[in-house]
Formats: structure tokens, C-alpha cells, sequence
């Protein structure tokens, strides 16, 4: 295997340049993917047989928190690689991801909710599943403090990647809690080995939602990276024509 | 289509407030993830160009 576009990554000028190709298609992939499947999860999906329409919460509930899931994980992988090639662009991408991860995590949360009133009959149950993703949120403002606390940025570096990579225990304990602990929470909507429990018409807009908000956070993730990257490296002489040469475009 | 009217689409079948209130805040969540980081890329390329302004005349 080809390693060059790994040790590229430790040259910031580079990924300011390849991130800022690939942003407009990203960006225009996520708002393309998530209006269709609001459109088709809102309209077109046919009703719950036993939730009726309440159920079209799973639209955002179930990418909103695979997502929180999975930028933890994120977290984790960039902390691993801060640590040990000492490549400072995994701390950007370790800083940068935490917030939308917490957003998520938060969404997740919210619409978990909403959709528990109807179908539970209460806003929150101390359930295994509802637990360890509140404990994920609390993990992500761990790690968002932390960043923010300490000054030093190598030594805030490797504060947020040894707890990232501690908390990643918490994500195969959201994951199997379901099947664990006898929960109020229903199975997971997306296996890999199995056929999914839903019909298709259900099924196709959840894919196209997941999708859109990977794109949504692979395109915020990296609108965030450069202008990290951009404070970082303010002294350096690319960054002070690149920043002249976008002011006076706009000016 | 699987609401045969405007009316019925809105209600959503008694859920309405349920559905509506998770797509609305969910939406607001994500407007605010685009809309501070392009406010903060804004404000920080000003001020970077006004520091490099002042630092051309000295």
C-alpha cells in the first residue's frame, strides 16, 4: 500500500489545499442527500404500523446518533495517531470534530425524547442504552473542556487524545447495551450481516439520511479544520498571502 | 405520497407536535453547525488582514 498521502497529512499547506477542492462537493453532497430523505422520511415513507407517524423521528434520531458514535471513534483514531506520530493536524481534527460530535450526541438525545413521549409515554427512562449515550455527551464536554483549559497545545494535545482513547470503551457498551440489558430502547435498525428488520420504503430514506449526515459532518468537519489550521499556522508566509488574497476578493 | 392532504401532513396523525418539534430543532442544530464556523472564518480573516496591514506599515 501506497502510505505518501499519510505523511502529506503532516504538512498542513497541503491539506488546506486538498480540503478546500473537496469541501463544495461535500458540502453540496450533504444538503442534496438530507433534503431528499427529509422529503422522502417526512411524505413518502409509509406509516408505523404500531407508532403511526411518530415514528419518522427515526429520520434523524438513528444518523444523528450513529454519527455521535462514530466522530467518538473519530476522536479516538486521531488521538492514537496525535500520540504516536506526534502529527499535529490529528490534534486540529481531535479539537475540531469534539463539538459536532456533541451536537449530535445532543440531537440524538433530544429526539430520543420527543419520540419517547408517544411511544413510551415518558420523555426519559433510566434505560442502558439512554444512560451510556448520556454519559457519551458528558464524554465529549470532557473532552471539549479540556481543550479549552490547558494552554499549552502539545501538552492539551495529548490530555484530549489519552481521553478520547480511555472513553472509546463507552462505544461498544452503547452499542451491545441493547442486547445486554433488557431495554426499553429497540434493537439497532442497521445490521450488516442480517436483512434489515424494516420494510424497504422505510429502510431506502434512512440509508440516504445517514449518508447526507456523514457528508454534513465530513463538510462542517473540514470548514472548521482550515480555519483551525489557518490560526495555527498564522506566521507561516502561505497562510498570510492566502488570508490577503481572500480579503481582497471579498473587500 | 403518503399524506392525502396538506392538513393531514401537518397533523401526522395526532404526532404532529412530536415530529415537527424534533425535525425543527434538529434543523436549527444544524443551521447554527454551517453558520458559526463561516461567522468565525468572517471575523478572523478581517482582523488577521488588519494585523497584517499594521504590521506592513511599521
Amino acid at each position: 500500500m501506497n502510505w505518501t498521502w499519510f505523511h502529506k497529512l503532516g504538512s498542513p499547506k497541503w491539506f488546506y489545499e486538498i480540503s478546500g477542492r473537496w469541501l463544495p462537493w461535500l458540502a453540496w453532497a450533504a444538503a442534496i442527500l438530507v433534503s431528499v430523505g427529509v422529503v422522502w422520511g417526512l411524505a413518502f415513507a409509509p406509516e408505523d404500523y404500531q407508532q403511526g407517524n411518530s415514528f419518522r423521528i427515526i429520520y434523524i434520531h438513528v444518523p444523528a446518533a450513529f454519527l455521535a458514535q462514530s466522530v467518538y471513534v473519530m476522536l479516538a483514531v486521531a488521538g492514537v495517531v496525535g500520540l504516536v506520530w506526534k502529527m499535529k493536524l490529528a490534534d486540529v481534527a481531535l479539537q475540531q470534530a469534539a463539538p459536532i460530535g456533541a451536537w449530535m450526541t445532543f440531537i440524538a438525545l433530544l429526539t430520543g425524547a420527543v419520540w419517547g413521549k408517544p411511544t413510551w409515554g415518558a420523555w426519559w427512562v433510566w434505560d442502558a442504552r439512554l444512560t451510556s449515550m448520556l454519559i457519551l455527551l458528558f464524554l465529549y464536554f470532557g473532552v471539549i473542556a479540556l481543550g479549552q483549559a490547558i494552554s499549552n497545545r502539545d501538552s492539551a494535545a495529548k490530555a484530549c487524545a489519552v481521553l478520547a482513547i480511555v472513553g472509546v470503551v463507552n462505544i461498544p457498551i452503547i452499542k451491545y447495551s441493547v442486547e445486554w440489558w433488557n431495554t426499553l430502547h429497540q434493537p439497532a435498525t442497521f445490521k450488516v450481516t442480517e436483512k434489515p428488520a424494516m420494510p424497504m420504503e422505510m429502510w431506502l430514506p434512512l440509508l440516504v439520511m445517514v449518508l447526507g449526515f456523514y457528508c454534513f459532518f465530513a463538510a462542517v468537519l473540514l470548514m472548521r479544520m482550515r480555519l483551525d489550521v489557518l490560526r495555527r499556522e498564522s506566521r507561516a508566509s502561505w497562510v498570510k498571502s492566502e488570508i490577503k488574497s481572500l480579503v481582497g476578493k471579498s473587500a | 405520497m403518503n399524506f392525502s392532504s396538506f392538513a393531514d401532513f401537518v397533523a401526522m396523525g395526532n404526532h404532529g407536535v412530536y415530529v415537527w418539534t424534533s425535525y425543527g430543532i434538529s434543523l436549527a442544530v444544524l443551521i447554527l453547525n454551517v453558520a458559526l464556523p463561516i461567522l468565525a472564518r468572517r471575523r478572523y480573516l478581517q482582523d488577521e488582514a488588519r494585523r497584517l496591514r499594521r504590521e506592513e506599515l511599521k
